[in-house]
C-alpha cells in the first residue's frame, strides 16, 4: 500500500475531496437558515450526505472494477521551510470507509427525523451532526497526519456538543465534559506523535506514505519509530475507548441516541482503529514490543468490557460496552500483523453497519418505552415488529452468527489470530462466547417475555423504520464482500502489502459458531423464562465489580479527578489569586504611582512654564499699555528723544 | 556766495521751530504747517549741499519734497476738515480715540 503518487484515475474518484466538503456546506447552511426552512432544516444534511453517499459508491465502483489508489494535493499552508498540504489520499480503504460513514450518517440523518422530532434544538443537532461527518470524512481522505489531526479535533468538539446536547441535565453535561476531556488525554501523546514522526522526515512533511516509506527504510532510529507508534496509539487508545481511557463510552450514552449510534459505528471511535491502519507502515516497522503492547491493550480492553457489558441494565451501556470490546478485538487484531490488520479494517467495515442498526434499534425502542432501562422492557416482539427483527439481525452479526455480517469479520480475526497467537485467539474465543452471551440477554429481556413498563409502546414512525431496514439489509450483504468462498473482494481492495489469499479454516469456523451458540443458549436458558431476579445476580461481588465497572471509574475519580479538582485547583486558584494578581496588581499600582508623578510634572512645570511666560507677557503688557495714550503728539515726542538717543548712539560709534 | 555752516545752521533753527511747533501746537492746522517748515529746512540743506557739491540731485530732490509737501497739505487738510465736521474742533489732543 506505498504511495503511488497519480496512478491515471479517472471520474469522480478525482473529486472525492467534495463528499468531505458537501456536509461542511450542509452544516453551515443549516445554520444559518435552518429554522427558515420548511421542516426547520434537516433538509441540507439529509440532502449533502446522501449525495456524499452515492458519490462515496462510485468512488468504490472504481475500486470494484480493478482502479489503483488516488492522491491529489494543494498547498495548505507553510511554516518556515515546512509545508503542510491538504489534499486526499484514496485507496480501497479509503473508499470503503467512504461508504460506511456515508451510508450510517445518511441513517441516523434520516432517522432523526423521526427520533428528535419537537427537540426544542432540532436544527442545532442537524447543524452538529454533519459537521461530525465531515470531520470523519476528512480524517478518512487525509493524507498528512495534520490534515488528519484537523478532522480528528473537530469530531472532538462535535461529540462534546453532541453528547451534552440535553445539556439541562447536569448528568448529560458532565458525561459530555468526560467524553471530551478523556480524548484529549489520548490526544495529547497523539499530537506527540504526530511531532515525533514530522521531526523524524526532518522537519520536511508530514504526508503519511512518506513517513511510511521513510520507517520502512530504516532511516529512522528504531527509538524514535517505536516512541511515535506509541505517543500515536494514544490517540486510538483515547479515541478508540480502549482500556484505560475507554471509561467514557459508556457515559457518551447520556446524548440522543441516534449520536451514540453515529459515535459508535462510524466516526469517532472508528477513526482510532482507522488511524492504525492506516499507519500501519510505522507499527509493523517499530520494534516488536509496540504491537505487543497494542495486543496486550486489546486484549484486556476485549474481556473487561464484555465482562461489564453483562450486568448492565441500560440497553445503550450494553451496546457502549460491547463497541468498546469490539473495537478492542480490532485493536488486538492489529498486533497480529498485515493479515491481522486487514481483518480487524474487515471487523471495521461490518460493525459499522451492525453497530449502526443496534444503536438505532435501540433507539427505536428507547422511543417506544421512554426508558433505557431493560427492566421497563420486554414483549416487545410483536408490538414493534420491524424494530424486533432487524435488532434481531443485528444481534446475529454481533453474536456472530452466520451468515451475518459479524459472522465473517469475526472469523477473520481468529484465522489471523490462530497462528502463533494462542493466548489472543483463546481470549477472543471467550469473549466471543460472552458476547453471545451478553447479546442474547440483551434480545431476550427487551423483546421477549412480558411487557413490564408503563404506557402503551407502538411502533415508530417510517422516517425510524426506513434506516433500519436499509442498515439491517447492509448487515446481511457486508459479510459476503469478505468471505472466503465469494473470492473475499475487500481485501482485494483494502490489504497491506500484496494482497494476499484469504484462508477459510473450518475448524475455526465451527469453533466460532460453536463459541456464538454456546452463549446464545446459555443466554436463552438463564433468562427465556424471566424471573424476578437477574441470575447473574448469583455471581455475587463478581456481580458488584461488574457493575461499579471494575472499579476503574471510581479510581479515576479518587485518584485523579478529585485531587485535581481540589487540592491541585485550589492552589492553582490560591496561586492565582496571591502570585499572578499580585504581579498585575503591583504593577497597577506601579503604574498608578508613576502616572501621578508625570501628572504634577505635567501641571507643574510644563504647563507652569507656559502659564509662568504667558502671565510675564500679561503683566509687561499691561504695564506698557499706558504710553499708548492715543495723543499724536506724545507719540512724535518718543519718536524725537528715540532719534536724538540714536544719534547719540552712533555719533559716538562713528 | 554764503558759506555752509550758516546755512545749516539756519535750516537747524527752521527745523527745530518745526519741532517745537509740532509737539507743542494743539490746533491741527499749525501743526500741519509746522510740518513745512521741517520740511523746508530739509530744502534748505538740499540745496545747500548741491550747490555746494555741484550736483543738480540737491536742487531735484528739493523739487521733489515741494510737490509731494504740496500733495500732503492738500490730503492734511482735507482730514482736518473733516475732523472739523465730526468734533466740532480741531484740537490735535482732543483726538486720541485709538488707544489702549
Amino acid at each position: 500500500m506505498v504511495a503511488e503518487a497519480t496512478v491515471a484515475a479517472s471520474g469522480v474518484i478525482r473529486f472525492s475531496w467534495i463528499i468531505v466538503l458537501l456536509p461542511v456546506v450542509s452544516a453551515f447552511l443549516t445554520l444559518f437558515f435552518g429554522k427558515r426552512t420548511p421542516g426547520k432544516g434537516p433538509v441540507y444534511g439529509i440532502v449533502a450526505v446522501g449525495v456524499g453517499f452515492v458519490m462515496s459508491l462510485m468512488v468504490l465502483w472504481n475500486f470494484v472494477q480493478g482502479g489503483g489508489t488516488y492522491a491529489s494535493q494543494v498547498s495548505w499552508f507553510q511554516v518556515g521551510s515546512f509545508h503542510v498540504q491538504a489534499g486526499q489520499f484514496i485507496d480501497g480503504l479509503a473508499a470503503i470507509m467512504l461508504v460506511v460513514v456515508t451510508a450510517v450518517s445518511l441513517s441516523v440523518h434520516v432517522y432523526s427525523l423521526g427520533y428528535m422530532d419537537g427537540d426544542s434544538r432540532f436544527t442545532w443537532f442537524y447543524v452538529v451532526l454533519s459537521l461530525f461527518t465531515a470531520a470523519m470524512l476528512n480524517v478518512v481522505i487525509a493524507p498528512n497526519l495534520i490534515q488528519l489531526l484537523v478532522g480528528w479535533e473537530i469530531m472532538g468538539v462535535c461529540s462534546y456538543l453532541l453528547v451534552g446536547h440535553w445539556y439541562e441535565e447536569k448528568q448529560n453535561s458532565n458525561a459530555a465534559i468526560k467524553a471530551f476531556i478523556t480524548t484529549r488525554i489520548g490526544d495529547v501523546p497523539f499530537m506527540f506523535g504526530i511531532f515525533a514522526l514530522i521531526f523524524a522526515t526532518g522537519f520536511t512533511t508530514s504526508n503519511i506514505n512518506v513517513i511510511g516509506d521513510l520507517v520502512k527504510s530504516h532511516e529512522v532510529s528504531s527509538g524514535l519509530v517505536a516512541a511515535a507508534a506509541i505517543l500515536v496509539f494514544g490517540g486510538t487508545i483515547g479515541k478508540s475507548a480502549q482500556f484505560p481511557l475507554h471509561v467514557w463510552l459508556p457515559d457518551a450514552m447520556a446524548g440522543p441516541t441516534p449520536v451514540s449510534a453515529l459515535i459508535h459505528a462510524a466516526t469517532m471511535v472508528a477513526a482510532g482503529v482507522y488511524l492504525v491502519g492506516r499507519m500501519y507502515t510505522v507499527f509493523i516497522n517499530a520494534e516488536p514490543w509496540v504491537l505487543q503492547f497494542v495486543g496486550i491493550i486489546g486484549a484486556i480492553t476485549m474481556l473487561g468490557a464484555a465482562l461489564m457489558a453483562l450486568v448492565q441494565n441500560d440497553i445503550k451501556r450494553v451496546l457502549a460496552y460491547s463497541t468498546v470490546s469490539q473495537l478492542a478485538y480490532m485493536v488486538a487484531s492489529m498486533s497480529v500483523g498485515p493479515a491481522g490488520r486487514d481483518a480487524a479494517l474487515f471487523h471495521l467495515f461490518t460493525h459499522a453497519f451492525f453497530k449502526g442498526l443496534l444503536f438505532l434499534g435501540a433507539g427505536s425502542v428507547i422511543h417506544a418505552v421512554h426508558s433505557n432501562n431493560m427492566s421497563d422492557m420486554g414483549g416487545l416482539r410483536r408490538i414493534m415488529p420491524v424494530t424486533f427483527w432487524t435488532f434481531l439481525i443485528g444481534s446475529a452479526a454481533l453474536a456472530g452468527v452466520p451468515p451475518m455480517a459479524g459472522f465473517w469479520s469475526k472469523d477473520e480475526l481468529l484465522v489471523s489470530a490462530s497462528s502463533g497467537h494462542e493466548l489472543l485467539f483463546a481470549i477472543m474465543l471467550i469473549t466471543a462466547v460472552l458476547t453471545a452471551f451478553y447479546t442474547m440477554r440483551m434480545v431476550t429481556l427487551t423483546f421477549f417475555g412480558s411487557y413490564e413498563g408503563q404506557g402503551h409502546p407502538h411502533e415508530s414512525p417510517p422516517s425510524m423504520a426506513g434506516p433500519l431496514v436499509f442498515l439491517a439489509f447492509g448487515t446481511l450483504v457486508v459479510g459476503f464482500l469478505g468471505a472466503p468462498q465469494l473470492n473475499a473482494a475487500f481485501f482485494k481492495w483494502v490489504h497491506f502489502g500484496e494482497p494476499e489469499a484469504v484462508k477459510f479454516v473450518p475448524w475455526i469456523a465451527l469453533l466460532g459458531i460453536a463459541a456464538a451458540s454456546s452463549g446464545i443458549a446459555l443466554a436463552w436458558g438463564l433468562y427465556g423464562k424471566r424471573k424476578e431476579r437477574d441470575p447473574l445476580l448469583a455471581l455475587g461481588p463478581v456481580w458488584t465489580a461488574l457493575e461499579q465497572r471494575l472499579y476503574i471509574d471510581a479510581f479515576y475519580m479518587r485518584a485523579i479527578i478529585y485531587p485535581v479538582r481540589d487540592k491541585l485547583s485550589a492552589s492553582v486558584y490560591w496561586f492565582n489569586q496571591n502570585i499572578l494578581d499580585g504581579i498585575v496588581n503591583g504593577v497597577a499600582a506601579a503604574t498608578r504611582g508613576v502616572s501621578q508623578l508625570v501628572n504634577l510634572f505635567d501641571r507643574d512645570v510644563i504647563d507652569g512654564t507656559v502659564n509662568g511666560l504667558a502671565g510675564t507677557a500679561g503683566f509687561s503688557g499691561g504695564l506698557l499699555k499706558y504710553i499708548q495714550s492715543g495723543n499724536v503728539q506724545r507719540y512724535m515726542a518718543f519718536l524725537f528723544v528715540g532719534v536724538i538717543v540714536l544719534a547719540i548712539v552712533f555719533a559716538r560709534v562713528v | 556766495m554764503i558759506r555752509l555752516p550758516f546755512v545749516l545752521f539756519f535750516s537747524a533753527l527752521l527745523f527745530s521751530a518745526g519741532v517745537y511747533g509740532v509737539l507743542a501746537r494743539r490746533n491741527a492746522v499749525m501743526v500741519l504747517m509746522a510740518i513745512e517748515l521741517m520740511l523746508n529746512a530739509v530744502n534748505v540743506n538740499f540745496v545747500a549741499f548741491g550747490s555746494q557739491l555741484h550736483q543738480m540731485g540737491g536742487q531735484m530732490f528739493a523739487l521733489f519734497v515741494i510737490a509731494v509737501a504740496a500733495a500732503e497739505v492738500g490730503i492734511g487738510l482735507a482730514i482736518v476738515i473733516l475732523l472739523f465736521r465730526n468734533r466740532e474742533s480741531i484740537n490735535v489732543d482732543e483726538v486720541n480715540l485709538l488707544k489702549w
